[in-house]
């Protein structure tokens, strides 16, 4: 019983990894209508651009946390201003497609730069060691990224859908012309929505590059089984995404604990059996 | 008449005499490296692999006596149905005589049955199973720098000397894994130690949590990780983080390349032990071999033994051909000269490749260095122990083998 509680809070601390990437999709799909699968090469990113800062600059895990979300947000929004905004109006295959692209390119530079083992990252002095909850050790980072992440996912949760700006945000997917009639700027709205997911992979990025190597594929490894999270959640669907983020690492960590050889397919497994019965997704409205 | 009947003799001896010419004197040679070039080995293989075989081509000196030597290379990442698919167009289309490198013991197996069937040759430097030269052994197969039985040895059988008698396993869930895990397990049962628990996890997993947390609530002494690349760096990496090694049991590194300990810094690889057959910093030979290398390599590293194997193998494939005057384009041919005559090279030292396809060499015993002990950068092993060559790899004693004449 005690390896079961443990097992379950490890599948929450996954959990939050999934959510944050996965609420960063569901917002770039919800608003902008591409499935972003440059998301996992931006996720990296962050994380190399958080090895730089500390390496190159001196500048420590804390600013990190901000500063590699605005500058590879800003690569984001570079990237919908200079290519992905000619999409406007076409098949969702073209985003994914120029999306794929832009990955595979990304994720091969930084292969034939740094190779595919990885650079070291070191868990920040303040959040070192753990704690013996009686169950379990728990290290104190692993605690921290997933109350971080929650309140990350909450606030963005309520940024869409309980602000004035949110408001904007989803009137101008519904219908673009007419927000644009009130005097709104939708291009420049898109891109900063676009800027918004990217900064969440990114930040996403941070906290996990001192758990795991900063390797140029550590998003290709992970990007799959996030898709299938959103595929679950509900296309677009932010609160979806989120509570299918959390549940599905609570599986997935299960899985590794009563059938570990499954532990990998467990998630797509569930996908099948959802679009099975609910092709939109536990969450998502008919289109 | 008389005159054009002599003509006739002398064309005819001409014509023979040039065809038997060009058949002994074929020197047209293909190299093919067949590795993990963009996954989770491609630093301990890959494109350093590559290099390697394009030194041996260099340091031969056969382009000055007349040879061809082509080398081409393939990433078959990590999947045994693409090795293979290669492995065919490779024999079929481009006439490729040798295989180098084909690290994952998945698409090792799947190629040497390839190889053997096509009469190629397969020099194999890294994949890691000891089936290679066991059940699955072949005519056509040298397995050239370590293997699962050798690893298990030389670091098992010091572990358990050293009071680590129970085991638990984290096991990477493919042909590699379980091959050492079975080797391990078998050496620490030999060895008066036991095997309390397993767990095998899926390849290229990036976290180990839960498998750590079962590893620790098993409490055996050592957690042996029968894992490579990627998989052992994260587990290392993340054991630290979850007090495996702080809260009393041991890691056990059942096989480690230097590539690894790169990346994970010494910080954290600290202590840990583990075997190899080379090492950059063993002596004169190996220092400037590995110069010369990381001087080609675009982020400076020093060679892992996967890639100094590719170099010795082929140094030695290229002395066997030599000694036989040219390419007679049969493996099983070459392969057996290979094994009359004893190796020799700056990075292994002197070795003799066994019956069984077995390459010999000594087994070195490593652990990693304090960051206060290292004098600057890849300055990362001690060496705590050697095996000699004759007691490093399985004895043909235990051998199934059926090249083996008991």
């Amino acid at each position: 019983m005690q390896a079961l509680y443990a097992q379950l809070l490890v599948g929450l601390i996954n959990g939050s990894f999934y959510a944050l990437l996965s609420l960063g999709l569901a917002v770039i799909f919800g608003m902008l209508n591409i499935i972003n699968f440059a998301h996992g090469a931006l996720y990296m990113m962050g994380a190399f651009v958080a090895y730089f800062l500390l390496n190159l600059g001196g500048i420590n895990y804390w600013w990190a946390l901000l500063l590699a979300p605005i500058i590879v947000g800003i690569f984001g929004m570079i990237l919908e201003r200079t290519m992905l905004q000619w999409l406007t109006g076409l098949d969702h295959l073209y985003g994914l497609l120029l999306t794929f692209g832009i990955a595979l390119i990304v994720q091969g530079l930084f292969q034939n730069y740094f190779g595919s083992s990885g650079l070291p990252y070191a868990i920040p002095d303040q959040l070192r060691g753990g704690m013996n909850l009686g169950f379990m050790f728990l290290p104190v980072y692993r605690g921290w990224v997933v109350v971080f992440s929650l309140v990350v996912c909450l606030a963005t949760w309520f940024l869409i859908e309980k602000t004035q700006l949110g408001a904007y945000l989803r009137a101008a997917t519904e219908n673009p012309t007419l927000v644009r009639a009130f005097g709104i700027n939708v291009p420049r709205m898109i891109t900063l929505t676009y800027g918004l997911g990217v900064g969440l992979a990114a930040l996403a990025g941070v906290l996990s590059a001192p758990i795991n190597q900063v390797r140029p594929l550590m998003g290709a490894d992970l990007i799959i089984v996030v898709f299938a999270v959103v595929v679950i959640g509900g296309m677009g669907s932010i609160m979806g995404s989120i509570i299918t983020g959390f549940a599905l690492g609570v599986i997935e960590g299960l899985t590794k604990y009563f059938y570990p050889e499954a532990s990998n397919t467990v998630v797509f497994v569930l996908m099948v059996l959802v679009l099975l019965v609910k092709p939109t997704g536990l969450t998502g409205r008919a289109a | 008449m008389k005159h054009s009947i002599s003509a006739m003799l002398l064309g005819t001896a001409l014509a023979l005499g040039a065809a038997g010419g060009a058949a002994a004197q074929d020197k047209n040679v293909k190299i093919g490296v067949l590795t993990d070039n963009s996954g989770l080995y491609a630093d301990l293989g890959g494109p350093g692999s590559t290099v390697a075989a394009q030194m041996a081509i260099e340091d031969s000196g056969l382009a000055a006596k007349g040879w061809k030597l082509d080398l081409i290379s393939a990433d078959h990442q990590n999947k045994p149905d693409i090795g293979s698919t290669i492995a065919r167009q490779w024999i079929d289309v481009e006439k490729v005589d040798i295989f180098m490198d084909v690290l994952n013991s998945g698409v090792a197996l799947a190629v040497n049955n390839i190889v053997k069937e096509k009469n190629s040759i397969l020099i194999d430097t890294g994949a890691a199973t000891s089936d290679l030269t066991n059940a699955q052994c072949s005519p056509n197969t040298i397995h050239w720098v370590y293997d699962t039985y050798m690893l298990a040895n030389s670091t098992g059988q010091a572990l358990v000397k050293a009071g680590g008698d129970t085991w638990y396993f984290l096991t990477a869930d493919y042909a590699f894994g379980h091959a050492l895990e079975r080797d391990t397990a078998a050496v620490v049962v030999k060895s008066g130690g036991k095997v309390i628990g397993t767990v095998r996890h899926p390849l290229n997993t990036a976290d180990f949590s839960s498998f750590l947390l079962q590893a620790q609530a098993s409490k055996a002494k050592i957690v042996g990780m029968a894992n490579a690349g990627g998989d052992t760096t994260n587990t290392i990496k993340q054991a630290a983080e979850f007090g495996i090694v702080s809260g009393g049991q041991k890691l056990a590194g059942l096989l480690l390349f230097i590539t690894d300990v790169h990346a994970l810094g010494l910080k954290v690889a600290q202590g840990l032990n583990f075997t190899e057959t080379f090492y950059w910093d063993l002596n004169d030979g190996t220092r400037a071999f590995s110069k010369r290398f990381s001087e080609r390599m675009k982020n400076k590293a020093m060679p892992s033994m996967v890639q100094a194997g590719v170099y010795s193998g082929l140094l030695h494939y290229f002395k066997a051909l030599e000694a036989m005057g040219g390419n007679p384009h049969d493996g099983a041919k070459v392969v057996a000269k290979m094994k009359e005559m004893p190796t020799d090279d700056p990075l292994f030292g002197k070795g003799t490749i066994r019956v069984d396809g077995r390459k010999l060499h000594p087994a070195y015993l490593f652990e990693v260095k304090k960051p206060e002990e290292s004098k600057g950068p890849w300055d990362y092993y001690k060496l705590v122990g050697t095996t000699a060559a004759d007691q490093a790899f399985r004895p043909l004693s235990e051998s199934v083998c059926p090249l083996v004449k008991k």
